[in-house]
Formats: structure tokens, C-alpha cells, sequence
């Protein structure tokens, strides 16, 4: 960087530091603090869910309890059973409609990214556009419509909506025009490869990082949605968690919530969501073609 | 009414709903005039929304008995959320075929048809429950659009053993409760009689029936609103004093902090229902045998009345093609004395079937003390009075929440907040298209 052509900027951009030590901290405060900001309340669930039911509402907020495997068999027993069947049905759901999300913002995001066809803006715009409607907005046209399709009350009405992300397109697009680069392309197709083999052999594998992201995106937004499954669902066999959950929680006025099989069942279901991030960030790595193109 | 978090959910699919058209197009409802479906093999299959708990261990025993009509259970979240969905699923033309009606949300059931009037088998079994439960299914009609499951009479419920320290003998007027309430603070600054929940309009509109309020009623072809009648504004007044005054606390019920009050002693009372027991043994276990429980006390010595909390009907779905067997399973589950015991046993309900009632013997584990305790809870139902319910009540609750939050927060009068409900309540029926009589 400073090779001479602006010393005397260099030097001062190097001076900083020594002339202000502690200016290095405040951005650490601000992020140590964001990190209590979103760790405290994971930390209040993990020790909530360690109390008995009479432990919950007397003992100090962070004392830990002594309730945690009694709560933990409690849930695996209540109804039966129910909630493994909840966390199956949410791992169907995510990990279905993640993967089915992930591959069909490849596939779009790739062609409007690399191809040149008319309608092209068009399509992204409207695309964009979907981004700023939420999700919460379009639930209950999409239940009527899938009523009218007699697909609601089914698996599929719960997977079928959430498999268009025009997010994770939007994603994808501004991933591929920037990891996929169009000599590379071009090569390919010099020698002699599809357009199939292009995306398939060449683009796919330089899209895999961002790929990851749309995937884990989706995956989170899919595993917390509340309303969509609330709305669709009429069956209790076929509930995600946190539908299932919620019956627990609003268990009707002359019931008491059972809320320490609602903390228990909160805290083991982020296990699986912690596991999937720390397993899937060895594939976030940028700049795949690097070494592919020299320009 | 304990699920107030997601009330804007509610809401938000009641407006939907609404929005679509009271047309009741009748999509999907391809019942024939009888609504007997045609001849066909196999058994009638039936679904059934509830949140009674262990429901699905009631319905094995149904089933067993009718291989030709299977009831298949749904266990859903119980309360406003349940009746907005279940509108919603009717309005697209996929509702189960039973579902649990609590008699708050019964009227707005029916005034977007979703609910089929089953007079005609129904009325068989009238005499098994009391007029005043019966009315609530009827709504002051010749028709019936459910079988009453189960009601909550309320009674005031109190902390024997602080009531002995701080020598407090048990209120039975409001005027002994709220002279109650000022000798307690003066014993203990700490300590609270009782508390006004802002955001428990069901606990209010019981309050209010107790003194003899009527909400809503049907004259001819158009309903009469009287939210802020003489009644409710006496009892809005009560509570807004005892609030304005400091000797009675404002937290809500159901939230962390009521739980806490409720485990170190720092709430004396709760005019609830007879499912309270429930409540209380999962939010205060440590105070198991302390609690008691007696009449609500009267707005004149002498008198003996109470008001409803909550309850619920069996209804079916205007668009089920098997409605005959769908009520022939809700007499069964509703009236029939091993059906009761289940429900009062697996399902821990006050059923509102007066033979039911005869089921309830041994006092709930929380109150082993108190041996008397079905027995007085019996007493108490049988002198319950409720009132019809309007189309409309999530918004007259939305209204109590909104005025009451307001009202406690800003200690201004709770006269003008029951006007606020009044006002809501009129206007959206009046959006909605309802006739209003003067």
C-alpha cells in the first residue's frame, strides 16, 4: 500500500494508533456488549430450562436449578412422545426446504447474474420487490390458496412457500457476478461444455460459499417460523416445533401453561441450529477462483 | 384469555377474515339439506380441534366403541389463537369437523356461519346441563350451535394461613374485601389483598356478570350493545378506587411477577374460577394446603351470586359432511357419564353437565385441605349467571386491554375505560355491517 506515493498519508494512517490507545477499545465495547445483548437471553433459556416447575418463578433469575433431566424426561414423555415427532417435522422442514431454496437460488440467481435475456431487470426487480414484502403479509393468501389447491393441512403447504427465498436469490445473484468470473465461463464454453455442465462443473462449485449462507438463511428462517406453520397446519402430528410448542404455552384459560416443558423444549431445539453454524463455517470460504482467471 | 401474546395474531387473521366478506360463500360445504353425507363405505372419519389435555386418550374409548365413526384429535393452542384459526380454516372451506368453542368466540362463529345450528339432536340432551350454560350455546335463539363442555364458575380464592396471621376474616361483600384490603396494607406494605389484571378481560366480564351486566342481547333482527351499563361501571368504579387508593396492586395475572407473588406470599387473593386449582399448583407449588377457597364476595349482603370464566362448547363446523355423527360424538363426549369421568379425571375440566358435577369428589390435590371443595364449587355454579356474548368480543377484549393498560397506568378513571370498550365494541359491529338497535 504505502509504496511511496502518499508517505506522508501513510504515516499518518499508521500514527494513529499510537495516538490514540484506547480508540481500539470502543469498537470492542460496542461488540462485547452486542454480544451480551444477544448471548444474555440464550443464557437465561439454558438456565431457565434447569429448573423444576417450583424452582422457576422463586429462585434467583440466574440461579441454576435442579430440574434440568426431570424436565428433559418430562418432555420426551409428555403426549407421548410429541416432541421428538415436533423436531422431525422441523428438521423435514428446514432441511428440505433449505436445500430445495439453496438449489433454486442457484439456478436463478446464476442465469440472471450470467445470462443476458429480455425481462431480465424485470425479473430482478420483482424480485426485490418480494424482498420487502414480509413473509407475515403473504401467510394467509398463501393459506387460501393452498386450500383451493387442497394442499393445505399438508407437509407441502408448509415446505412450498418457504422454497421461493427472493432474498436467497437476490443473494446468489450478486454472489455468482462476483465469484464466477465471465472468463471462466467463457472458457468452459470454449471448451465445449453445456450450459448444464457450465453450471453444473464450473459455477456451482465457486458458488458453494454463498450457497452455504442462502441455505443456513433459509434454514434458521424455515426452523423459527412461527405463523406460516400456525396458519397451515391443522394436525397436530404434523406441527414443527414451535407450533408444538406454542400448544404447550397457550394450553387454554383453565390450564396452566406448562412453561419449564416450554423453556426445556426451547433450549434443546437451538442445539441443532448452534451445531449446524459450527459445522457449516469451514465451508465459508471466499475467493474459490482465485488462481482459476489471471486478469 | 391467557394467551393475550399472540392476541395481535388473532387479530390480524379475524380482520382477514372479516375482510373476505360476511358472505359466507359457502365454499367447500357440499352438505346435502340433512347434512348426512351419502351412503359410502368405510368409517365416517372426523376431526376434532380441541386443547383439552390428554383428549386423545378420551376419544380411544369413542372409537373403540364406534368403529364407524373414528375421531381423530388435534391438539391445538388453546384460546383467541384457536377461534381466529379456526374462522380462517372455515372461511377457506377446510375446518375440522369438531372444535372446541370457547362460549366468548360462539358468536362470532356463528355469525360467519362456520358453525352449523344443530337444534334438532341437540335439544335431546338440554335438560342435562343448566339453563343459564344453555343459553350460552343457544345465544338466546331457537337455535343451537353447540353442546356446552365446560364452564368456569367463579369463587374467590384466598391464603388461609396469611389471612389468620394478619387477622383477616374472609370478605363477604366487596365493601368487608376493600376494608380487607386496607387493613393489610397498613399490617404489611409489602403485601397486596389482590390485584386488577388489565389485561384478563375474561376475569372482568365474570366480575361484571356477578353484577349483573348484560354486554350484548338480541332484540328481533338486531343486537343491543350495553358494555358500560349500570353493572359493569360499578364494578369498573370499585377497582378503579381500590387501584387510585394503592391498597389493591395492578399487576397482571399470568405473568412471572403474579407467579412470585403468588409463591412468597405477597398476594393474599384471586377471585378466579373453579380451574384455578390448576393454575395454582403449577405457578406456586410451594404454597400447596395454604390456599382456600370461598364464595366471591357480594355487592349485597345476603345475596348469593357468581359470574363465568372461561368454559367451553363442542360445536361442528357448518361445512362438515358428517355433522350428524359429528353431534352424535358430541352428546357422547358432553353428557355421557363415562365420558364425563374422563374429562373431569384425564382432561382436569369443571364439566358443565350437572350430572358431571357429581363426579367431583375428592378435593384437587392443591386444596386436600378443604374437603368441601366440589361441593361448594357446585353450590357456586348452580347460582353462576352469564350473559350472551356479541359477535365481536375479541375487540371489546382488545378494547379492555388497551383502556385498562391505559387507565392503571395513568391511575385515570376505569368509568371512561369500560366507555372505550363500549365505543370499540359499537363501532366494529357497525363496520361489520351488524344491525344495532338503539
Amino acid at each position: 500500500m504505502s509504496t511511496g506515493v502518499l508517505p506522508a498519508r501513510a504515516a499518518a494512517r499508521h500514527a494513529r494508533p499510537r495516538l490514540h490507545p484506547l480508540r481500539g477499545a470502543v469498537p470492542t465495547a460496542v461488540l462485547l456488549l452486542g454480544a451480551v445483548y444477544c448471548l444474555f437471553p440464550v443464557t437465561w433459556v439454558l438456565i431457565a430450562a434447569t429448573k423444576t416447575p417450583g424452582e422457576l418463578f422463586s429462585t434467583a433469575t440466574l440461579a441454576i436449578g435442579s430440574g434440568l433431566w426431570s424436565n428433559i424426561a418430562d418432555l420426551l414423555a409428555y403426549r407421548d412422545g410429541v416432541f421428538l415427532l415436533w423436531l422431525g417435522n422441523t428438521v423435514l422442514y428446514a432441511g428440505v426446504g433449505a436445500t430445495l431454496s439453496a438449489a433454486v437460488s442457484a439456478l436463478a440467481g446464476y442465469a440472471l447474474a450470467k445470462y443476458r435475456f429480455p425481462g431480465r431487470n424485470l425479473v430482478f426487480n420483482l424480485l426485490i420487490g418480494g424482498i420487502l414484502v414480509p413473509a407475515v403479509v403473504l401467510a394467509i393468501p398463501q393459506y387460501l390458496l393452498l386450500s383451493k389447491a387442497g394442499l393445505a393441512d399438508t407437509y407441502w403447504s408448509v415446505l412450498l412457500p418457504q422454497i421461493l427465498s427472493p432474498y436467497g436469490i437476490y443473494l446468489a445473484r450478486i454472489y455468482a457476478a462476483a465469484a464466477v468470473p465471465d472468463a471462466l465461463v467463457e472458457a468452459a464454453r470454449i471448451d465445449g461444455a453445456g450450459h448444464g455442465q457450465i453450471f453444473f462443473r464450473v459455477a456451482l462449485p465457486l458458488m458453494t460459499p454463498g450457497l452455504v449462507t442462502v441455505f443456513l438463511f433459509q434454514f434458521t428462517a424455515i426452523w423459527n417460523n412461527f405463523l406460516l406453520p400456525f396458519i397451515m397446519l391443522g394436525d397436530d402430528r404434523a406441527f414443527p416445533l414451535t407450533v408444538g410448542l406454542y400448544t404447550l404455552l397457550a394450553a387454554g384459560a383453565n390450564q396452566p401453561s406448562l412453561y419449564n416443558l416450554i423453556l426445556t423444549g426451547a433450549m434443546l431445539s437451538i442445539i441443532p441450529l448452534v451445531a449446524l453454524f459450527l459445522t457449516m463455517q469451514r465451508y465459508w470460504r471466499t475467493d474459490l477462483s482465485r488462481g482459476a482467471v489471471k486478469s | 384469555m391467557r394467551t393475550r401474546r399472540f392476541s395481535a395474531l388473532a387479530a390480524a387473521l379475524l380482520t382477514v377474515v372479516l375482510a373476505a366478506g360476511c358472505s359466507g360463500s359457502g365454499s367447500g360445504s357440499p352438505e346435502n339439506a340433512t347434512g348426512t353425507a351419502p351412503a359410502q363405505s368405510g368409517p365416517v372419519k372426523l376431526t376434532y380441534w380441541t386443547w383439552v389435555p390428554n383428549m386423545d386418550k378420551i376419544v380411544q374409548k369413542w372409537n373403540a366403541a364406534n368403529p364407524d365413526i373414528q375421531v381423530t384429535v388435534s391438539k391445538q393452542a388453546g384460546g383467541d389463537d384457536a377461534a381466529a384459526k379456526f374462522l380462517t380454516a372455515a372461511k377457506a372451506g377446510n375446518p375440522p369437523d369438531l372444535i372446541q368453542a370457547e362460549y366468548q368466540h360462539l358468536p362470532s362463529f356463528v355469525a360467519a356461519e362456520a358453525v352449523a345450528d344443530i337444534a334438532a339432536q341437540a335439544n335431546q340432551v338440554r335438560s342435562e346441563f343448566s339453563e343459564g350454560l344453555w343459553n350460552l350455546v343457544t345465544l338466546g335463539t331457537d337455535g343451537v350451535y353447540g353442546i356446552p363442555q365446560d364452564s368456569g364458575p367463579m369463587m374467590l380464592f384466598y391464603r388461609a394461613d396469611l389471612f389468620d396471621k394478619y387477622g383477616i376474616e374472609v370478605p363477604k361483600t366487596w365493601d368487608e374485601y376493600a376494608e380487607a384490603a386496607r387493613t393489610v396494607r397498613k399490617k404489611d406494605p409489602k403485601v397486596y389483598l389482590g390485584t386488577f389484571s388489565s389485561k384478563d378481560p375474561g376475569s372482568f366480564a365474570g366480575l361484571a356478570q356477578q353484577a349483573g351486566a348484560q354486554w350484548w342481547s338480541i332484540s328481533g333482527d338486531a343486537w343491543k350493545v350495553t358494555v358500560n351499563d349500570a353493572a359493569t361501571l360499578k364494578v369498573a368504579g370499585y377497582w378503579g378506587d381500590l387501584v387510585r387508593e394503592g391498597v389493591i396492586d395492578d399487576m397482571p395475572y399470568f405473568t412471572p411477577e403474579w407467579n412470585k407473588a403468588l409463591n412468597d406470599g405477597t398476594l393474599l387473593t384471586w377471585p378466579s374460577a373453579v380451574w384455578a386449582p390448576g393454575v395454582l399448583e403449577a405457578n406456586a407449588p410451594k404454597a400447596k394446603g395454604k390456599w382456600a377457597v370461598a364464595p366471591l364476595p357480594q355487592w349485597t349482603a345476603g345475596e348469593n351470586v357468581s359470574g363465568f370464566w372461561g368454559g367451553s362448547s363442542t360445536a361442528v363446523a357448518a361445512a362438515s359432511p358428517h355433522k350428524e355423527q359429528a353431534v352424535r360424538f358430541a352428546t357422547w363426549l358432553n353428557t355421557d357419564p363415562e365420558a364425563l369421568e374422563l374429562l373431569v379425571k384425564e382432561g382436569a375440566i369443571y364439566p358443565a353437565a350437572t350430572k358431571g358435577q357429581s363426579v367431583l369428589t375428592e378435593a384437587p390435590g392443591y386444596f386436600a385441605q378443604q374437603k368441601d371443595f366440589w361441593q361448594l364449587a357446585n353450590q357456586v355454579a348452580a347460582t353462576a349467571r352469564g350473559f350472551t356474548f356479541g359477535p365481536n368480543v375479541n375487540v371489546t377484549y382488545d378494547a379492555f386491554k388497551n383502556a385498562f393498560d391505559k387507565a392503571v397506568e395513568a391511575k385515570s378513571s376505569f368509568a371512561d375505560a369500560v366507555n372505550a370498550m363500549q365505543e370499540a365494541t359499537v363501532a366494529d359491529m357497525k363496520k361489520s355491517g351488524f344491525q344495532l338497535a338503539q
